[in-house]
C-alpha cells in the first residue's frame, strides 16, 4: 500500500498501486476490479487514486511511430509530454495543445482533455486525437477514432479515466519554425479592461494573471499575456542558426513543506504587488523560450509543497460568455472579501467546443489555488454556488472536494456520462476516489 | 565522441536506459539480448527520441563458444562496450537446486566475462575503446542472503578489475559499476529501502559521466561505497554470526 494523492497533496489515500509494464500486465490488473489508471499525478485531486487498484502507466512510455508528413505522433500512455516536445521541437514541431506543465502524460493529456492558452484558436487536446487505444473491462483493446467507434472516442475524451484503460493514442503536432515565444504583456486595471483585451485581440495564446485581492475598480486587476510561436526570421541572428536550441536552466527544488501560516494574506499581497510591478516594468513585446513561457513552474520541482503539509485546492471553472463579466466579478469580489488571496488566480477565454463529457465550452476560465483548511473549503463552496448561478460548470482535472449533487446540477452531460458507464460494466470495472465520491 | 554503444543485455532496464543516455548524446547503439526480434518497439523508440541508428543483435550470453563469432561479426565495431548481462536467482532454492546455482553463476561471470575478453581483444588490437562492466555490492563481501549471486559478481569484479590493468597501457579502459539496489523489473518483488535504492536512469548517468571522465570502479550511490567498506571492515568472526 502507498499513500497517494493527486498534485494539491489534499485528499490522501492509503492505495494499492500496480506498475504494469505492457498491454498484458495491464490486462491482469484488471481482474480484481475497480482501477483507474494514474499517469504522473499532476491531476489535483483523485481523479487518478483508487485505493483498491492504481495504475502507474509511467512504464509503458514509449514513442511508436511519427509521420513528418502529418505531424501524428503515435505513442504510449505513459510518454510524457515534455519527452515529445524533447523530441519533435527540434524537428519543427510542438504539440497543438498543452496544458501549463510538460510533466503530464498522454494518457493523462486525453482523459482530461486538457486545454491551453489557445484554447479559443485550437481547442482541446482532444481536437489533435486522430486516434486511441482503450481497453474495456474485459481486457479487450478498441481502437477509436472519431469515426470507428466514435462512441467510446467521445467519451474517453475528458472522460477521466473511466470508460477504459488509455494504452496508446495518435495526436497531432503543429509545425514551428523556432522554440521561441513573441510575448506581448499588457496590464490591465480591473477586469473590464481585461476582457476588452481578450476579446479585441486575435493572438495564438492569450491569458491573464489576477489580483484576487483588489476590490472596487481595481477588482481583477491583472496582466495579459499574448502571445505568437516566434518565426525563425524574427530571431536575432545569434539565435536564428539554432532556432530551436533553447539554454537548459537549472532546476530548483522546493525543499520543504512551507509551514501554513507563511501563505496568510500579507505574503499573498506583497507577492501579488511584486508581480505586479514585474509585469508592468516588462510591458510590451519580448521574446521567451518555450519552456519558460509555457511551463514556468516546472523550473521549480515540487511546487506544490510551499501551500504546507495539509495541501491545497485548485477550483476552476468556466462561465458561459453571457454570463461570464457577471459571474466572474461575483467570484472576485466573494474572493476578495473572503481575504483568502490565491497565489495562482488565472483567467483564459475559452472558444466553442461540442463535446461529451469534456471541461471546455465558450467562455471565461478561472482558476484559483487555495490552501486547505475550513475556511478555504467553505470560500470554494461559495465559489461553486455562484458558478452555479451563472451557468457554468467545473473541471473535474483540477477538483478534490466537489459534492455530486453540485456536479450534477451545472451539467446535465452527467447523467449520460452515468448511464454510459452502467452499460458494459464500465462502472465496475473502473472507478477513482473521484468519481466514488461525485457518483458518476 | 560519437562511437557506436553495445548494450551487452539490452532488455533489461539499465541496459534500455543506458542505451538512451548515450543515444540522447548522439551515440549509434547496438542492442543485444535473446530474443532481439522483440526489442523492435525500443528500437523505434530510442530512434524516435534521439535520432540515431539503432540495430539489434541475438546474443545467448550463456552459450560461450558463440561470442567471439557474436563480436566480430559486429558492424561497426562498437567503441563502447556496456555489459549488464546479470541473473538475481534465488538464494534459498538455489542452494538445493544446482542446476540454477550454476546458471547463475555463469550469467553473471562465465558469460559476461568471455564476452567481454573477445571485446577486449577486439579493442586491444585497435588500441581504443571502453568497456564497462555492470556488477554488483553483492561481490564486495559474501553473505548468507545472496552468496550464489555475490561470488559470481565478486569474481565479475576481479576479472574486471584485471582487464583494466591488463588494457591500460593499450588505450582502452575499463570501468567497473557497482549499482546497489536498483529498482528494475528484476527487483519488482523485493522492498527495497529507498534510501538505498536507485532508478535506472540514475545507474545510466553514472555509466555516461563514467565512461566521459574514464573512473575507474564507480558507486552509483556514494552511500554504497561506504557501507561495503564498514561490511568489508567487520572481522569475520563477527560476520558470521550476523544476519545482514
Amino acid at each position: 500500500m502507498t499513500r497517494l494523492s493527486g498534485w494539491g497533496r489534499f485528499p490522501v489515500t492509503e492505495a494499492k498501486v500496480l506498475r504494469p509494464r505492457d498491454e498484458g500486465a495491464v490486462r491482469d490488473a484488471l481482474r480484481n476490479g475497480p482501477v483507474i489508471a494514474r499517469g504522473n499525478g499532476r491531476s489535483y485531486g483523485d481523479s487518478a487514486v483508487q485505493a483498491r487498484g492504481t495504475l502507474d502507466m509511467r512504464g509503458l512510455n514509449r514513442l511508436l511511430a511519427f509521420d513528418p508528413d502529418t505531424g501524428v505522433v503515435e505513442a504510449e500512455a505513459g510518454v510524457m509530454l515534455g519527452d515529445v516536445i524533447r523530441a519533435f521541437l527540434p524537428r519543427g514541431w510542438f504539440p497543438a495543445v498543452t496544458p501549463g506543465t510538460k510533466l503530464i502524460t498522454i494518457g493523462g493529456a486525453v482523459a482530461s482533455d486538457v486545454h491551453g492558452k489557445n484554447h479559443r484558436h485550437d481547442g482541446s487536446f482532444g481536437r489533435h486525437v486522430a486516434w486511441i487505444d482503450v481497453m474495456d473491462g474485459e481486457g479487450a483493446v478498441h481502437r477509436c477514432t472519431p469515426r470507428d467507434n466514435s462512441e467510446l472516442f467521445r467519451w474517453t475524451l475528458g472522460g477521466m479515466g473511466l470508460t477504459g484503460v488509455i494504452l496508446r493514442a495518435g495526436f497531432r503536432l503543429r509545425p514551428v519554425t523556432s522554440g521561441w515565444i513573441a510575448q506581448e504583456m499588457r496590464p490591465a486595471a480591473n477586469l473590464v479592461e481585461a476582457m476588452e483585451i481578450f476579446e479585441t485581440s486575435d493572438a495564438t495564446y492569450s491569458v491573464a494573471w489576477f489580483d484576487c485581492l483588489g476590490r472596487g475598480d481595481r477588482l481583477g486587476r491583472s496582466l495579459v499575456m499574448l502571445a505568437e510561436h516566434a518565426e525563425r526570421d524574427q530571431l536575432p541572428s545569434s539565435k536564428r542558426h539554432r532556432p530551436f536550441h533553447v539554454p537548459e536552466k537549472p532546476k530548483r527544488r522546493v525543499p520543504l513543506d512551507a509551514p501554513a501560516v507563511a501563505l496568510n494574506r500579507y505574503t499573498l499581497r506583497a507577492f501579488n504587488a511584486l508581480y505586479h510591478w514585474n509585469g508592468s516594468r516588462k510591458a510590451g513585446p519580448s521574446l521567451v523560450d518555450w519552456d519558460s513561457y509555457f511551463y514556468p513552474l516546472d523550473a521549480l520541482l515540487e511546487w506544490n509543497r510551499i501551500y504546507g503539509r495539509r495541501g491545497f485546492a485548485q477550483f476552476q471553472c468556466v462561465l458561459p460568455l453571457i454570463s461570464a463579466r457577471e459571474g466572474l466579478t461575483a467570484l472576485l469580489d466573494a474572493i476578495a472579501a473572503s481575504g483568502q488571496g490565491s497565489f495562482l488566480a488565472v483567467l483564459k477565454r475559452l472558444g466553442v467546443q461540442e463535446s461529451a463529457f469534456s471541461f471546455p465550452m465558450e467562455g471565461y476560465t478561472l482558476a484559483l489555488d487555495f490552501p486547505v483548511n475550513p475556511a478555504s473549503l467553505k470560500l470554494m463552496d461559495r465559489l461553486d454556488a455562484i458558478t452555479l448561478e451563472h451557468g457554468g460548470r467545473f473541471y473535474l482535472a483540477k477538483d478534490s472536494r466537489l459534492s455530486g449533487e453540485t456536479l450534477r446540477a451545472a451539467d446535465p452531460r452527467v447523467a449520460d456520462f452515468t448511464a454510459m458507464r452502467a452499460g458494459e460494466g464500465r462502472a465496475r470495472a473502473f472507478a477513482s476516489g473521484q468519481s466514488e465520491r461525485l457518483k458518476i | 565522441m560519437t562511437d557506436t554503444v553495445l548494450i551487452l543485455g539490452g532488455r533489461s532496464d539499465i541496459g534500455l536506459a543506458t542505451a538512451h543516455a548515450f543515444a540522447a548524446l548522439g551515440h549509434p547503439v547496438q542492442l543485444a539480448a535473446r530474443d532481439a526480434a522483440a526489442l523492435e518497439p525500443e528500437k523505434t523508440d530510442l530512434e524516435l527520441r534521439h535520432r540515431v541508428a539503432v540495430t539489434l543483435h541475438e546474443l545467448d550470453a550463456l552459450d560461450v563458444a558463440g561470442h567471439a563469432d557474436f563480436v566480430a561479426a559486429l558492424e561497426p565495431a562498437p567503441g563502447i562496450v556496456v555489459s549488464v548481462i546479470g541473473a538475481l536467482g534465488d538464494q534459498d532454492a538455489d542452494e538445493e537446486d544446482h542446476a540454477n546455482a550454476i546458471r547463475v553463476m555463469r550469467a553473471n561471470y562465465e558469460g559476461p566475462a568471455v564476452l567481454l575478453a573477445c571485446v577486449a581483444n577486439q579493442m586491444a588490437a585497435r588500441g581504443r575503446g571502453t568497456i564497462v562492466g555492470v556488477s554488483s555490492v553483492a561481490g564486495d563481501r559474501g553473505r548468507a542472503t545472496n552468496y550464489i549471486y555475490g561470488s559470481a559478481k565478486a569474481g565479475f569484479t576481479a576479472y574486471l578489475s584485471g582487464l583494466r590493468n591488463r588494457l591500460a597501457r593499450q588505450g582502452v579502459h575499463v570501468v567497473t559499476v557497482k549499482p546497489g539496489f536498483v529498482a528494475t523489473r528484476m527487483t519488482a518483488h523485493m522492498d527495497l529501502p529507498a534510501k538505498l535504492t536507485a532508478q535506472p536512469g540514475q545507474v545510466a548517468d553514472a555509466i555516461v559521466a563514467a565512461v566521459t571522465r574514464r573512473r575507474n570502479v564507480v558507486y552509483v550511490k556514494p552511500v554504497w561505497r561506504l557501507v561495503m567498506t564498514i561490511i568489508r571492515a567487520i572481522p569475520e568472526g563477527i560476520f558470521k554470526k550476523l544476519s545482514i
